[in-house]
């Protein structure tokens, strides 16, 4: 008969109070599985920011977080727009009327124009995007074969008023391709702002897990002849909240001079021999030389919020919760420290058969580590579950896919060999009173 | 088999006072030989047991079984000798309520050297009459059947010595001649030495050695007789 078999039945003996600290380490651990899936969540939620397809963002001058938040993750109101002209210098000899590239294209394969400022949805929660037809095209394909979209097809460059939404804004607000009365949108100018002209959308993005399945991306062409859009442009006060301006629209593409844009979406190319992510650096040295803009790596940005605010901010609920799962474990020393004097003659007899007192102190350990891992087993497959049931809904509010069992590998192959540990700490004080039985008196006593 | 020689025992009283309970010139069992320990309550019986066992260890004298001085050895070394070496029997069994009557007779082996046999826990088992009863618990058997499992597991790791502490005490007396009678038998069968303590006349009278400690206990020639001692 094995230790763990003696310890078992001890276990089993007390099977009311040895469920009820079990259950105690459960919920803790359920809690600890929660906060680690969580803290996965919300880092993965920040990361979906990274392999977008661009290693540079471009904006104006003004804070680097702000400009990571409005261009990656669509937060917060733009800080302000660059011209026209130095997003340009970002393109091409072709694109350029005297045949001349721009200064910054040597470094460069994909330069994007991103413009930002208006929302769609009840309380404005969707950003609308003007762009061009190139983000999906180029930017945000890996494979030249790959479908983006779930319903219908990119917008043309020819089509101004055409847009394509995200697959979260197509979910919410009941969107549809070629369905009408669910197949337009009108941008709002902030909440509670002018309603601007009608978009019709011509495809749905399949869920990609980024922020983009929050979005609206429409026509860069068709941004421009929003009459507010135009540099220069004097806005005039509406009427009244809400008022509908669709028929105000400019008709044809709005001049360079009069156009701006809130960042440029950068990937590089090679340059001189140097491969892409060696190219970076130089670039990003040379635009921020300049008083014109900035410019971000957003990976390193991404990292840097990270690592200053949503690690911690994890640490501190792992922490937390891992002091529920201690508090738990002084359960497990109460609970059994209490049963020692009821087992005093039961451990007596043990010695009289010849156990040690280090044995019968590894029995009461070993009661201490069983209640811990069953518990934590137990916890553990409750904190999944509850993920898994929840995953629905995370990936609905945070646009992160969340498989039914999400595992954080590192982080919960600690809790075996924690939970060992703690109990064979909290097992210890006991396991010593029955270290310290004295046989003889503890026999002759009444049972 | 069994020699003990100038062994002493005193507790401490409640009070402070050294209370000597024990104070024994001589005393030897052969192997294989029975013998019954008589005396009145309190004269030492238990507490010599517990000596010979080791559970407690004598102030003086030598206490040798199967060659070996367990007088001198340390706790650990004591306690890994009487899981091997001897069987214990006590008064009031002592099974363990969480552990059916098969788990009970392993335990005896569980702390000896060597893996338990259940093999060996079934046949012994068997022998006494309860090979039905093996997955029974303690709470479930009669006070009879309970006393039968406490002599399979006082055999369960082939002694060389059984010590059984008024094992008939809690048993009717319908029962009794049939424990004593298991006793004896079991022991036989395996070449086991005996030393049972009664002070039932009726079972001592069966047995052919009759030692009574009111006699070669020295200490008791001081009266010291007393129920509140506290092991010094």
């Amino acid at each position: 008969m094995s230790l763990v078999k003696i310890a078992w039945r001890s276990i089993q003996q007390r099977m009311l109070a040895s469920l009820l600290t079990g259950l105690s380490i459960a919920l803790g651990v359920t809690l600890v599985v929660a906060v680690i899936v969580a803290g996965l969540v919300v880092e993965k939620s920040f990361q979906s920011g990274n392999g977008l397809g661009y290693n540079m963002i471009v904006g104006a001058k003004g804070g680097r977080l702000d400009l990571l938040l409005n261009t990656v993750y669509y937060l917060n109101r733009p800080i302000e727009n660059i011209p026209w002209d130095y997003y340009k210098e970002f393109l091409p000899a072709t694109a350029h009327k005297d045949g001349k590239p721009g200064k910054f294209s040597a470094y460069i394969d994909l330069a994007i124009p991103v413009c930002l400022g208006d929302v769609i949805g009840e309380n404005g929660e969707y950003r609308v995007v003007g762009t061009t037809p190139d983000m999906f095209d180029k930017l945000l394909k890996t494979d030249p074969n790959e479908n983006l979209f779930a319903e219908g097809q990119n917008f043309k460059q020819s089509d101004f008023e055409t847009a394509v939404v995200g697959a979260d804004v197509a979910k919410h607000l009941g969107f549809h391709v070629g369905v009408p009365g669910h197949d337009t949108f009108k941008p709002q100018h902030g909440v509670g702002g002018d309603f601007h002209n009608t978009f019709k959308i011509v495809g749905i993005l399949k869920r990609t897990g980024t922020p983009n399945d929050r979005a609206a991306f429409i026509n860069m062409e068709g941004f421009f002849l929003i009459p507010d859009h135009a540099k220069g442009h004097v806005e005039e006060k509406p009427a009244k909240p809400g008022e509908d301006h669709a028929d105000e629209v400019l008709k044809d593409p709005l001049p360079e001079d009069q156009r701006e844009v809130t960042s440029i979406l950068i990937r590089n190319a090679s340059y001189s021999g140097l491969p892409p992510e060696a190219v970076a650096p130089e670039l990003l040295k040379a635009v921020n030389k300049e008083f014109v803009a900035q410019a971000i790596m957003p990976v390193k940005e991404i990292t840097i919020l990270n690592d200053t605010f949503v690690k911690p901010t994890s640490l501190l609920l792992l922490v937390l919760s891992a002091l529920v799962v201690v508090v738990a474990g002084v359960g497990i020393m109460v609970s059994i420290y209490n049963s020692m004097s009821e087992r005093r003659h039961e451990i007596a007899v043990m010695r009289a058969l010849g156990a040690r007192p280090g044995t019968v102190m590894r029995i009461v350990l070993l009661e201490s580590v069983l209640l811990a891992l069953g518990g934590g087993v137990i916890g553990w497959l409750v904190g999944h579950l509850l993920v898994g049931a929840a995953a629905p809904m995370i990936t609905e509010y945070t646009g992160v896919a969340v498989p039914f069992l999400q595992f954080a590998p590192i982080s919960e192959l600690i809790l075996i060999p924690g939970l060992v540990a703690l109990a064979s700490v909290v097992g210890f004080l006991p396991a010593l009173a029955a270290y310290r039985t004295d046989v003889g008196k503890a026999l002759t006593a009444s049972p | 088999m069994l020699r003990l020689q100038g062994v002493k025992k005193s507790f401490r009283e409640p009070d402070g006072e050294i209370l000597p309970i024990l104070d024994i010139e001589q005393f030897e069992v052969a192997a294989g030989e029975q013998t019954v320990l008589v005396g009145h309550s309190g004269c030492g019986k238990t507490t010599l047991l517990h000596i010979i066992s080791g559970i407690t260890r004598a102030d003086e004298g030598v206490v040798e079984i199967d060659g070996l001085d367990i007088s001198r050895l340390p706790e650990t070394a004591r306690d890994r000798f009487r899981a091997d070496k001897l069987g214990y029997i006590f008064q009031t069994f002592n099974l363990l309520p969480g552990f059916s009557a098969l788990e009970n007779v392993l335990l005896g082996m569980a702390f000896a050297t060597g893996r338990p046999d259940a093999a060996r826990g079934r046949r012994l088992l068997e022998r006494v009459g309860l090979g039905h009863r093996m997955t029974h618990k303690p709470t479930m058997l009669s006070v009879g059947e309970q006393q039968r499992v406490a002599v399979a597991r006082a055999l369960a790791n082939r002694p060389k010595l059984l010590l059984a502490d008024e094992p008939t005490a809690n048993v009717d007396t319908r029962h009794q001649q049939q424990i004593v009678d298991l006793i004896r038998a079991t022991c036989h069968e395996e070449n086991v030495a005996l030393v049972l303590v009664t002070h039932t006349p009726e079972v001592a009278r069966q047995f052919d050695r009759v030692d009574n400690l009111e006699e070669f206990n020295r200490a008791l020639a001081n009266g010291a007789t007393s129920s509140s001692a506290v092991p010094g």
